[in-house]
């Protein structure tokens, strides 16, 4: 049960987090969508074309003066995928009240700010300006098209493409250039009027401001919220494995192959996926590193992440090209091994302690606890950092084994470099 | 032991030099769980030339990096795995001028510490573990050498500076790092890793005479002498070239401008003379000046522009760039903005609103237990105080700003680095 959550308003939630330790203060607004291929480029240029101006400060000039005047603080917009949700908002971040040099308050006029950006645009003939819209929807593409100058990010983002190609987990939190370059200023705003009447709010505050004061704060900020009827979140799809894996390889010219791998999890035991994924790749001391990258060199980097809300486990790896065969062979090998239950005790125990470590020390950052709620909040869990330590303390090696036992390859993307084929 | 307080800041900190020279330093934080310590010795890329035994002796390119990654070799096994095993998340970075190894846990902090103090201070290569690392290492050159934001500074550093060896990048290179032995590790280690040429930094709700005790236990009583190194000869403000140019499977051009600045003294005048410079690129052409909202406007640049002021040993610079497909229409009008400041002066609203925003981002940077150890051991190792950032920040004038502009920005001092699309491009 996530105790710090309550509805202020019609559909809107607010996590209430009260810390004295840090210099600043956070606060966020995001808006919780279904991720949609026909709409995520929509919600994906939303809150940049917003932080272009507000009917108060109507260019960017005039929002970062009112930004540095309250001691720089930062109302950035953002759009983040979270399962099958795409949330899109903005996080602010300004210093704490008790280290305002001449003892202003800061909550609220930051508050009122995000309230701004998120409800009084910069409009014309009940439009976005053209020009606004224009220049983030190329800043769009711009960041659309230079995934690719990460290769590891480009594999990583090609696997996810190939294999959830029929979920909306398949669907980029940026969209598609195609979509992008259809938008135009008025279908925009539509979209934008009905994307706040009509979805859940999320907002978050971790600072050393009183409840009280928060809500009245936040209230204040989002008094002219449209309220409609909230629109609809599908269930959360998990697909079962093809019979046989899918492989994909392309080619570019890069001095390092990278090498994508993804798997489905039938388990539904999540504390134990977890600390299976961890032990298989997902901590410093995996089974990946010590012994695909440290024994035998095969590799720069190798790891493993779970995405919980879908039951997928994906592999991240950077290979020389002529190893890749090695390398996929070495890390089922791996796989299976935590499969057969073949791990030494100080395996589990580095994993669990990592675990919990991080659990532990999630208080400790602003940023992380406004993530981890959100991702909470969007994916519909909803225990605590303390409640997901003792699940995890509770978790039997039968169970790893067993959790671990229920994946099953998918898809296997490898971008080969040009030079030194195999 | 001295305990000092930041009013302003809202921090403790304990200092403490050991008999053996190490300096310690100690931030208290109550309330977090988190606990953090460094162990950082001056030493990084750019230290490739130095005194050992009386005898100057030249190492390879990318040797400092090299021994970063060997360090945690012991006798027993392996370092990261004896931290990881007790929830630490152990790693390390190599800069130009320093080498730093740190952990971050919530419990078993003491016994942490006592692995990170020895498995730095005692070397244990052999030929064979030194042999297999190149693997590892060479494939990590391939994966920087794949990035466009480092081909873009490396290639900018080429042409800015003649002989320094800010030219060389921390890594190496494939060739550079073949000729590293066991013996030249060991050299190194001799040379850098002692205490007086070292400082250890521990963030967190921990005990400080705990801290010092466990230090003096693990490390050695005395420290070596801490040797000449030579970065090579005073350089001009010109740059060696004006532009370089290359093509990289790349979406779009991305550009560094480098404006060529005069090295800055030690102890707080370098403090200061870094605060101007950051200050002088925001007030220049930062997030939230005039000429970045109308190049932003204009679409010559979009959100990955960003400017800053870099001190490396021997040398200074200023860098300014991002994604773009109009470098030089960037660069242009940089140098006009800096004109037009000059002989205009800076509009004083603006300039105060500048001010209090950078003096917000500097506090914001305190929420960060790595930014606050890795400031400190800068710090110590260049002689300033850190923590005291408010006080200089309040020394500051806009002359001093103006000052910097003039001499720096300029099209004599400037060098850019441009990385182009390849032609053909699959889908």
């Amino acid at each position: 049960m996530n105790e710090h959550r309550r509805e202020i308003m019609q559909n809107v939630f607010l996590t209430y987090l009260p810390a004295k330790k840090f210099k600043t203060s956070c606060l966020s607004a995001q808006l919780v969508t279904q991720l949609d291929a026909k709409t995520a480029s929509y919600n994906a240029l939303t809150p940049s074309v917003l932080h272009r101006g507000t009917v108060r400060c109507p260019d960017m000039e005039q929002l970062s003066a009112a930004m540095d005047r309250l001691y720089g603080a930062q109302v950035s917009p953002n759009c983040r995928k979270r399962g099958e949700r795409q949330c899109i908002g903005f996080v602010g971040t300004v210093i704490d009240d008790c280290f305002a040099p001449c003892g202003e308050r800061l909550l609220e006029p930051t508050a009122e700010l995000m309230g701004e950006l998120l409800l009084d645009p910069v409009t014309r003939g009940g439009r976005f300006l053209s020009e606004y819209v224009e220049s983030e929807k190329s800043n769009l593409i711009d960041a659309i098209r230079s995934i690719r100058n990460d290769k590891r990010d480009w594999a990583d983002r090609r696997l996810m493409q190939e294999m959830c190609a029929a979920e909306p987990y398949g669907v980029s939190r940026w969209g598609d250039e195609d979509t992008v370059k259809k938008i135009n200023n008025q279908k925009l705003y539509q979209h934008y009027h009905a994307l706040l009447s009509r979805s859940r709010v999320e907002l978050f505050y971790c600072g050393s401001a009183e409840e009280e004061r928060v809500t009245d704060a936040m209230l204040n900020a989002l008094a002219a919220l449209p309220r409609g009827v909230e629109a609809e979140l599908l269930p959360m799809q998990k697909l079962a494995a093809p019979a046989e894996p899918r492989i994909i390889t392309e080619t570019m010219d890069v001095t390092q192959g990278k090498l994508a791998m993804g798997l489905r999890c039938g388990s539904d035991d999540v504390p134990a996926m977890i600390l299976a994924n961890l032990m298989f790749g997902g901590w410093s001391n995996s089974k990946l590193f010590l012994n695909v990258r440290e024994k035998l060199s095969l590799c720069y980097y190798a790891s493993s992440s779970y995405a919980r809300s879908k039951g997928i486990l994906t592999v991240s790896s950077g290979i020389e090209s002529k190893d890749y065969d090695r390398a996929v062979e070495e890390i089922l090998r791996q796989l299976n091994a935590v499969q057969r239950g073949d791990w030494e005790d100080w395996e589990l125990e580095g994993a669990k302690s990592t675990m919990l470590s991080a659990l532990n020390s999630l208080g400790d950052s602003q940023g992380a606890l406004e993530n981890y709620y959100l991702g909470q909040a969007a994916t519909g869990q909803d225990e605590s950092p303390e409640e997901m330590a003792a699940l995890l303390r509770a978790v039997t090696p039968e169970r790893i084994r067993a959790a671990a036992e229920s994946v099953t390859l998918d898809t296997v993307y490898f971008l080969r470099g040009k030079e030194g084929e195999a | 032991m001295k305990t000092v307080t930041y009013p302003r800041l809202g921090e403790t900190v304990v200092w403490h030099t050991l008999p053996n020279g190490l300096p310690v330093c100690v931030v208290r934080k109550s309330g977090f769980s988190r606990k953090y310590a460094l162990f950082a010795t001056r030493y990084g890329g750019m230290d490739l030339r130095f005194q050992l035994h009386g005898e100057w002796l030249d190492t390879p390119a990318g040797i400092a990096h090299y021994l970063e990654h060997k360090m945690f070799d012991t006798a027993e096994g392996n370092a990261l795995q004896e931290l990881a095993q007790n929830g630490a998340e152990p790693n390390a970075f190599t800069s130009n001028a320093m080498t730093a190894y740190y952990f971050d846990c919530t419990d078993h902090f003491s016994d942490n510490l006592k692995i990170l103090l020895s498995f730095v201070s005692v070397p244990y290569f052999t030929d064979e573990s030194v042999a297999k690392e190149q693997g590892i290492i060479g494939q990590e050159i391939g994966m920087i050498e794949d990035n466009p934001e480092w081909q873009v500074y490396k290639r900018l550093m080429q042409i800015l500076y003649r002989t320094s060896p800010a030219r060389i990048s921390v890594a190496g290179s494939v060739e550079s790092i073949s000729h590293i032995t066991a013996q030249t590790l060991y050299d190194c280690h001799k040379a850098f890793y002692t205490p007086a040429n070292m400082c250890l930094v521990v963030v967190g709700d921990v005990e400080p005479e705990e801290v010092f005790r466990t230090a003096e236990e693990i490390l050695p009583r005395e420290s070596g002498p801490v040797i000449p190194r030579d970065y090579g000869a005073e350089e001009d403000l010109l740059p060696m070239e004006k532009e370089t140019r290359c093509t990289m499977e790349v979406s779009m051009p991305t550009f560094l401008v480098g404006f060529k600045c005069p090295n800055a003294p030690e102890g707080e005048e370098r403090l200061r003379n870094n605060t101007i410079g950051d200050l002088a690129c925001d007030i220049l052409m930062g997030d939230s000046s005039a000429l970045f909202a109308r190049l932003y406007a204009d679409g010559l640049v979009n959100g990955s522009f960003g400017c800053s002021y870099d001190l490396l040993p021997g040398v200074a610079y200023v860098y300014a760039g991002g994604d773009s497909n109009e470098p030089q229409k960037v660069v242009d009008a940089i140098l006009e903005e800096a004109q037009r400041m000059v002989r205009e002066g800076i509009d004083e609203d603006y300039y105060q609103r500048v001010r209090k925003a950078v003096f917000g981002t500097t506090l914001k940077a305190l929420n960060s237990f790595e930014s606050i150890a890795v400031s400190a051991a800068e710090g110590c190792f260049n002689g300033f105080d850190a923590y005291r950032f408010p006080e200089v920040f309040d020394s500051i004038t806009k002359q001093d700003l103006i000052d910097f502009i003039r001499d720096n920005i300029v099209a004599e001092r400037a060098a850019i680095s441009v990385i182009t699309p390849r032609e053909a491009q699959e889908a």
